[in-house]
């Protein structure tokens, strides 16, 4: 039991996939300006990475090495084109927001190092839980990132006015830097640094 | 024409670049800048791909996946719209051409091979290949258009890892906080590099 549970925490803040392991930060960075495309994303690469974790884990003993790359690509595209499908016919507004990058699920690299590194070499149930366990990970530290971009850029949250703007008479005046893409990597380093303060065996030795 | 050309590849290569404003290729953005040789090999080698795959999918999309591409076979095909088999297809072309590029290379041009290495299987999985693959195919790029934009966003992509590169070296004679060492301080300046590309914005020739 406290193996699973292990599975299903570590990724959080002892191995996160962003922070840690450096994988997945392409789309991290891009769909974080707003809360709401945030959240999809979040729900779209959950769906991805636990079905692929689950698909590749059932397949393991069929794949043949030497092709295993193609046969994993396959089984996240064909993962991704679903969900694609899925967005556009329930939130097409939000699916026309995300535009390329709900299609660079398939290169993201955490699903194909999740699969690579778990799902190869364990059962199903626990590569469920792996995935389930890096997609919040990796959802973490986006929602955190929307929450101060949208809320930093435009004093909303959801679209709801949270800091009332000076040019609407409020007293908030919005910093546009954090909308803009650097201000999406001054905040990633940032948490980086928090999670390493607070985790000092994280830390990279000076080369 | 030459003018039209010419704009597109500016706004590809500064205004919308593709390591910093959409934040494409990060993966091995982060992981090959630590030298100035290794982002300069990896630069030239995304470039290359870039060049050569976004107009062979330009041609894949138009001729044989948009709505209607497949009149060309006739009335009966009119009416087909595979576009949603385009992440597939792609990426299948993307990792083909890898393939055949790496062939070729080591035929004809073994010394450029060689300094390529390790980086040219690798980018098959580069998100920064796919995305302006699909980059492409969103905005209706014609094929001289593709050409053009694959190959300045690969040129973008080069300058922005080379620029990352040479400021990490430096980095190894200053006192970083020790949360911030490796990862951290590149997130911080690769923003502090994204800021010097927003002074391009609103460009146009």
């Amino acid at each position: 039991m406290a193996k699973k549970s292990e599975v299903v925490l570590d990724p959080l803040f002892n191995n996160n996939p962003i922070a840690l392991q450096v994988l997945g930060i392409c789309s991290a960075l891009a769909v974080t300006t707003k809360m709401e495309m945030t959240v999809v994303m979040c729900l779209a690469v959950t769906a991805v990475l636990v079905g692929s974790n689950l698909t590749i884990s059932l397949l393991r003993n069929q794949i043949p090495p030497s092709i295993r790359i193609i046969v994993q690509l396959t089984v996240v595209a064909s993962l991704v084109i679903v969900t694609d499908q899925i967005l556009q016919a329930y939130v097409f507004e939000i699916s026309k927001q995300l535009s390329v990058f709900v299609g660079l699920i398939i290169t993201n690299c955490i699903i194909m190092g999740r699969a690579e590194a778990f799902a190869m070499q364990n059962g199903p149930v626990m590569s469920i839980l792996d995935g389930l366990g890096n997609a919040m990970g990796y959802s973490v530290i986006l929602l955190g990132t929307a929450f101060f971009r949208e809320l930093g850029s435009t004093g909303k949250l959801f679209g709801l006015e949270i800091l009332p703007l000076v040019t609407e008479g409020g007293w908030y005046n919005p910093n546009g830097l954090l909308g803009q893409s650097p201000g999406a990597f001054f905040l990633i380093g940032l948490f980086i640094w928090m999670i390493r303060m607070y985790k000092p065996d994280q830390v990279e030795e000076e080369n | 024409m030459l003018e039209h050309y010419l704009s597109l590849a500016i706004k590809a290569i500064f205004v919308e670049n593709m390591a910093l404003t959409f934040f494409l290729g990060m993966c091995s953005f982060l992981a090959c800048s630590k030298k100035v040789e290794t982002a300069v090999g990896l630069g030239a080698a995304v470039t290359f791909v870039l060049t050569v795959t976004v107009p062979a999918n330009n041609l894949i999309y138009n001729y044989l996946l948009r709505d209607g591409a497949l009149s060309w076979l006739g009335d009966n095909w009119a009416g087909y719209d595979l576009s949603f088999l385009r992440f597939l297809t792609f990426i299948g072309t993307i990792a083909a051409m890898v393939q055949i590029v790496e062939m070729i290379l080591d035929r004809y041009l073994p010394g450029l091979y060689a300094a390529l290495g390790v980086f040219l299987p690798l980018i098959a999985v580069n998100c920064a290949i796919l995305g302006a693959s699909l980059f492409m195919a969103e905005r209706d790029y014609t094929l001289g258009e593709s050409a053009v934009f694959g190959f300045s966003s690969g040129i973008g992509w080069l300058l922005a890892v080379v620029a990352l590169a040479s400021v990490r070296e430096r980095l190894r004679y200053s006192n970083v906080p020790p949360g911030l060492r490796g990862l951290g301080i590149t997130f911080i300046l690769t923003g502090l590099i994204g800021i010097a590309f927003l002074a391009f914005s609103g460009i146009q020739l």
